[in-house]
């Protein structure tokens, strides 16, 4: 067991995330910063889909156990192992009783913490990420704990990834054309992709919005589906980029799709961070 | 079957929208679903694809594999016209229980203020009609529910309220609907419905589908309570009638 001595201001677990009951209404969920996690568990020689944790802004105080291995990635975060700092991306042995805790957030918003096989709670409608209600909470509370496997012997063929910040410092989401961006009219094409963006403080894993606005959209249209990393375009202007427990289905225009490494891009993004849009 | 035009549009790498007639239509809702059915038995394996039908759309995705925009518009279209046979559709009416009362449907007052009708002229005209499902979203297990009368007709509220409770019924535009769950809404809310609209442990955790009916029946304060605590445990017997479109 992973004990959650502190939690931190919003600690979820998250694997790929919950297909195939999206015509439910269900949001797909899953890792924000899929690049990130990957690499995680690649290091562990995990399954891709293994439950990681995702830790954003302020991190937890954990306490392990049993014996793993562990990776951390994604944002740069102070993280101390019994109080000797760690880096990202790279393994570490972890003994009965080891104390991680985490300090300062550097660069980034969202660091990942990777065990040896994952997490193992129960998958619920086929997948461990938290949404409530699918999930009983939204994110991990104080003094309750998640179960992993003991690993003792593990002898990793990469012990460290050489990551650099570029992924976290990228200015430029590219995007595909949403299936309303013909209706765009050149004002707002201009707009568009000449502002530099920055992000608003209403930010989090359903969607992201910006503080600056374009030209609003009058045409109405039926509801019909939206996905991870849609922009939708209000009447008001305002634009607003549906994250990994985004609505499945909207009524605004979708003027542009996020690529599946913008998606991870963003996700990187915190309130004042700016970045541009650049069609592929 | 596959009278209509329709229009086939890139959605990212993932996804790819195909498009009918921009109207609230039965018959094209109806023929959303029978080419979902067809794909779903001859072309695109239900393991890899999610169908996303929505009043006159329908959303392909694929979660693992990019999809070659170039190679599959022109497969869809020959699918979409080719000949098939007849498909049944699997569909139910359903009747929901209301409790009309003020105390749930907050937004009465509002509602009949607005539209010059007594609270008893609003539940008639929301419990008589019969509702399509011209799609689910917003939330997990919000059904948008299309066939509202226009005598009900009112628009969204100007300011959402942060918390609509669960079970809420609302309307808005030509819409009705039913909030799963505790939520920020703007619809105006007339009555509370005492069927849990979602539940993530049932193995079809939304009992509702797209082209199902669902018809309302007005319901007391004290039968509200009684079918809401066999709801919670499990032993409410839901009305569902065969629908044959």
């Amino acid at each position: 067991m992973l004990n959650i001595i502190k939690a931190g201001f919003f600690t979820t677990l998250q694997d790929q995330g919950r297909f195939l009951f999206r015509n439910m209404g269900v949001p797909v969920s899953g890792v924000m910063d899929t690049m990130a996690v990957s690499k995680i568990n690649a290091l562990l020689e995990n399954d891709d889909n293994d439950a990681v944790l995702e830790i954003t802004m302020t991190g937890p105080v954990l306490s392990f156990e049993e014996p793993t291995f562990i990776a951390l990635g994604g944002a740069e975060m102070a993280v101390f192992l019994n109080d000797l700092p760690i880096r990202n991306y790279r393994v570490y042995q972890i003994k009965k009783g080891d104390v991680l805790s985490y300090g300062k957030l550097e660069n980034g918003i969202r660091n990942y913490l990777g065990v040896k096989g994952g997490f193992t709670t129960e998958p619920i409608l086929g997948s461990r990420s938290f949404y409530k209600p699918v999930t009983q909470h939204n994110s991990v509370k104080d003094h309750t704990s998640l179960p992993y496997g003991i690993c003792k012997d593990f002898k990793p063929k990469i012990t460290e990834l050489k990551v650099d910040a570029s992924i976290i410092e990228a200015k430029v989401l590219k995007v595909y054309k949403g299936p309303e961006f013909q209706q765009l009219h050149p004002n707002q094409l201009e707009q568009l992709f000449y502002t530099e963006f920055s992000v608003a403080k209403e930010n989090n894993r359903m969607a992201y919005q910006v503080n600056e606005t374009i030209e609003g959209y009058q045409v109405s249209m039926l509801t019909s589906a939206t996905l991870p990393g849609t922009v939708q375009l209000t009447p008001a202007g305002k634009l607003i980029i549906l994250m990994k427990d985004g609505q499945t289905t909207g009524g605004y225009p979708r003027i542009l799709q996020l690529s599946d490494e913008a998606i991870a891009v963003l996700s990187q993004k915190k309130s004042g961070d700016h970045f541009t849009f650049k069609l592929i | 079957m596959s009278s209509h035009k329709i229009s086939i549009r890139p959605f990212g790498i993932h996804a790819i929208l195909v498009e009918w007639p921009v109207k609230i239509e039965e018959a094209i809702l109806n023929e959303i679903l029978e080419f979902v059915q067809y794909l779903k038995k001859y072309h695109l394996k239900e393991t890899a694809w999610e169908f996303i039908p929505a009043y006159n759309s329908l959303t392909l995705i694929c979660r693992d594999a990019e999809i070659d925009f170039g190679v599959l518009k022109p497969k869809l279209e020959e699918w979409y016209l080719a000949k098939k046979e007849p498909v049944l559709l699997e569909q139910y009416l359903w009747r929901l229980p209301v409790c009309y009362d003020a105390e749930y449907g907050v937004d009465l007052q509002e509602v009949s203020d607005h539209l010059g009708i007594s609270f008893q002229e609003i539940i008639k005209l929301h419990s008589s009609a019969i509702y399509t499902v011209y799609g689910i979203g917003f939330l997990p297990g919000f059904t948008y529910l299309g066939g509202l009368p226009e005598a009900l007709e009112i628009p969204r509220k100007p300011v959402p309220r942060a918390k609509v409770f669960k079970g809420s019924v609302g309307i808005a535009g030509k819409q009705t609907g039913i909030y799963p769950q505790d939520s920020p809404g703007g619809w105006n809310i007339i009555g509370i419905c005492s069927v849990s609209m979602f539940d993530a442990k049932s193995k079809t955790p939304c009992f509702l589908k797209v082209g199902d009916k669902v018809q309302f029946y007005p319901i007391s304060k004290a039968e509200y309570q009684l079918h809401k605590i066999e709801s919670e445990v499990g032993i409410y017997k839901m009305e569902k009638l065969k629908w044959d479109a």
